[in-house]
């Protein structure tokens, strides 16, 4: 890999040296490198691109890491990742999307991602997208994660995309069985001219089972962004889900809240806070000696941390 | 040392302007003075003026020499204003560590952070990585606004009523802090409140109401005027603090 590949992989997934434990990174379209352990395996689709990731019941404390950097103007590629996640699993996954475009045609990155999560498997799953280049064309990510849950399971999932991505509509897909858990933290900046869209739905299906979807984001320049949350509530279950955004400049920001109660004993909460940082803040760290841009760049960093 | 010269402060309300403050002159450079008077009296104003936070219609603010008038909330920090709120400010996201070493104004390590925040009386490891956001009390949050004025260490701290918002019994633990807090701060403390054992502990005591200075002078002379004397001062007085 050349110096632009391994700085986007340090952003996209903080990897300086190859990663422990099992990995697949993908570099402009190609295989760059992969490790697989005892329990971990890791096999490229025959008929499509993409891997199957394959974890043995039963594993724990193991981590993945499949990061993808493009650097190459003008790629365009459709991934398909598979994730057979064992039962009483625990493990991290991490996923990634870095884009150099510094040409005048547009790359674009589609990871589609499916998770078939085990009877009580534990995942931690991290995803961070990250675009940069100053050429014409547009670094565009279309990310879709289908989340297939069984009983007793626990997914927390934390996406985040900070710089540089012009445009990206996130699909989120999940459907949970009894007692399962799933957390969905996801944070978005945006900027310039950039669009933004998160469309999540999940289907709580089974008793007992439990969602929170909760978004942070900030719009800043003309950047537009669109946060949509569906839950549908099917048995005896409990919803949530919170989008808290700042707007700057000319920043605009929707949340749509869609929640429905198919089952009475579905309890489903949808909060939304979308505004400006408030006065009173800038005024508070210029009493601390910051000047209004400092204490602005502060209360962003710290709301998206 | 602040010098206030003939501050005045007007707002426009329906077409008129209202005089807030009207020909304030004092210089302030004990080492702690307290500012009381009714509700409505200007207090909060003329501490927001020293602060830079609102632009006086007359006068002029100097510390220790320099004009300080024309100057912003952040240059006015640099020069040596530190200025805690009545009602402090919540943050989603930034911790209490992360306001403490913006206080400071340099990277402190937790060790230093932690001291700041024992000296308030709060245990520093609940507290240190907590954010700074709705789910701390308001007496909790008092108590960090002061821990960041201590991190500040400026040679002027102003104090605009501490005890506001707060439920008397965890006032009665506040006071404390107060009591000690010229021992922990360098330099002058201007502190705006109703409380008597607050006003108990100061040099020098201002009375400000109608947006002009009442009374000036010792706490000595000035304190047993307000205590049982003027019932109008006095309801103001213990009605803060129910």
């Amino acid at each position: 890999m050349d110096a632009i590949q391994k700085s986007l992989l340090e952003q996209v997934a903080d990897l300086h040296e190859v990663p422990e434990g099992a990995y697949n990174i993908r570099a402009n379209g190609q295989k760059a490198a992969r490790n697989t352990t005892a329990n971990i395996d890791i096999v490229s689709k025959e008929d499509k691109d993409g891997i199957d990731i394959i974890i043995k019941p039963g594993t724990k404390n193991e981590s993945v890491h499949i990061p993808v950097v493009l650097s190459q103007s003008g790629l365009q590629e459709t991934v398909y990742n598979d994730f057979f996640i064992g039962d009483d699993c625990d493990i991290t996954i991490v996923a990634g999307c870095g884009i150099h475009n510094c040409g005048v045609q547009n790359s674009e990155h589609s990871g589609i991602h499916t998770f078939y999560v085990g009877k009580n498997a534990r995942v931690r799953y991290v995803e961070r997208h990250y675009g940069e280049g100053d050429g014409m064309g547009e670094n565009i990510m279309n990310p879709t994660t289908v989340v297939e849950m069984q009983e007793g399971s626990y997914m927390e999932m934390e996406t985040t995309q900070i710089k540089g991505v012009d445009s990206t509509v996130r699909t989120t897909r999940a459907t949970l069985g009894p007692a399962a858990t799933l957390i969905i933290k996801e944070k978005v900046m945006t900027h310039g001219k950039q669009l933004a869209k998160s469309d999540f739905t999940v289907d709580l299906n089974g008793e007992g089972c439990h969602t929170n979807v909760i978004s942070r984001s900030v719009a800043k320049g003309e950047s537009k962004q669109v946060f949509l949350a569906r839950i549908n509530g099917n048995a005896a279950c409990y919803g949530h889900s919170e989008c808290d955004a700042i707007i700057m400049d000319k920043g605009v920001v929707s949340a749509i809240p869609e929640v429905t109660a198919n089952c009475l004993d579905a309890q489903l909460i949808h909060e939304a806070a979308i505004g400006k940082i408030a006065g009173e803040q800038l005024t508070k760290l210029m009493t601390l000696g910051l000047t209004e841009k400092e204490a602005e760049e502060q209360i962003v960093n710290g709301f998206l941390k | 040392m602040l010098e206030l010269q003939h501050i005045s402060y007007d707002v426009e309300q329906d077409g008129d302007n209202k005089g807030i403050l009207h020909d304030i002159s004092l210089t302030i450079n004990e080492r702690f003075v307290a500012i009381t008077g009714p509700n409505g009296g200007g207090k909060s104003t003329l501490a927001k003026i020293i602060a830079g936070i609102l632009t006086p219609t007359q006068g002029k603010i100097l510390l220790d020499g320099e004009d300080i008038t024309g100057l912003n909330i952040t240059d006015r920090a640099r020069r040596g204003i530190s200025f805690a709120f009545q009602q402090p400010v919540r943050f989603k996201g930034l911790t209490v560590k992360d306001l403490i070493t913006l206080a400071s104004g340099k990277n402190i390590g937790v060790p230093e952070a932690c001291n700041y925040l024992s000296e308030v009386g709060l245990c520093a490891k609940d507290y240190i990585d907590r954010e700074v956001d709705a789910s701390l009390s308001g007496g909790e949050l008092k108590r960090i606004e002061i821990a960041m004025i201590m991190a500040r260490g400026t040679k002027l701290s102003v104090f605009d009523e501490p005890e506001a918002g707060i439920d008397l019994w965890s006032f009665t633990n506040l006071i404390q802090v107060f009591e000690h807090l010229h021992e922990k701060i360098n330099g002058s403390i201007l502190i705006i409140s109703h409380q008597e054992r607050i006003l108990n502990i100061a040099d020098r005591i201002i009375v400000l109401a109608d947006g002009r200075v009442q009374k000036d002078g010792p706490r000595k002379d000035i304190l047993p005027t307000l205590l049982g004397q003027t019932p109008d001062v006095c309801s103001a007085l213990t009605g803060k603090v129910r």
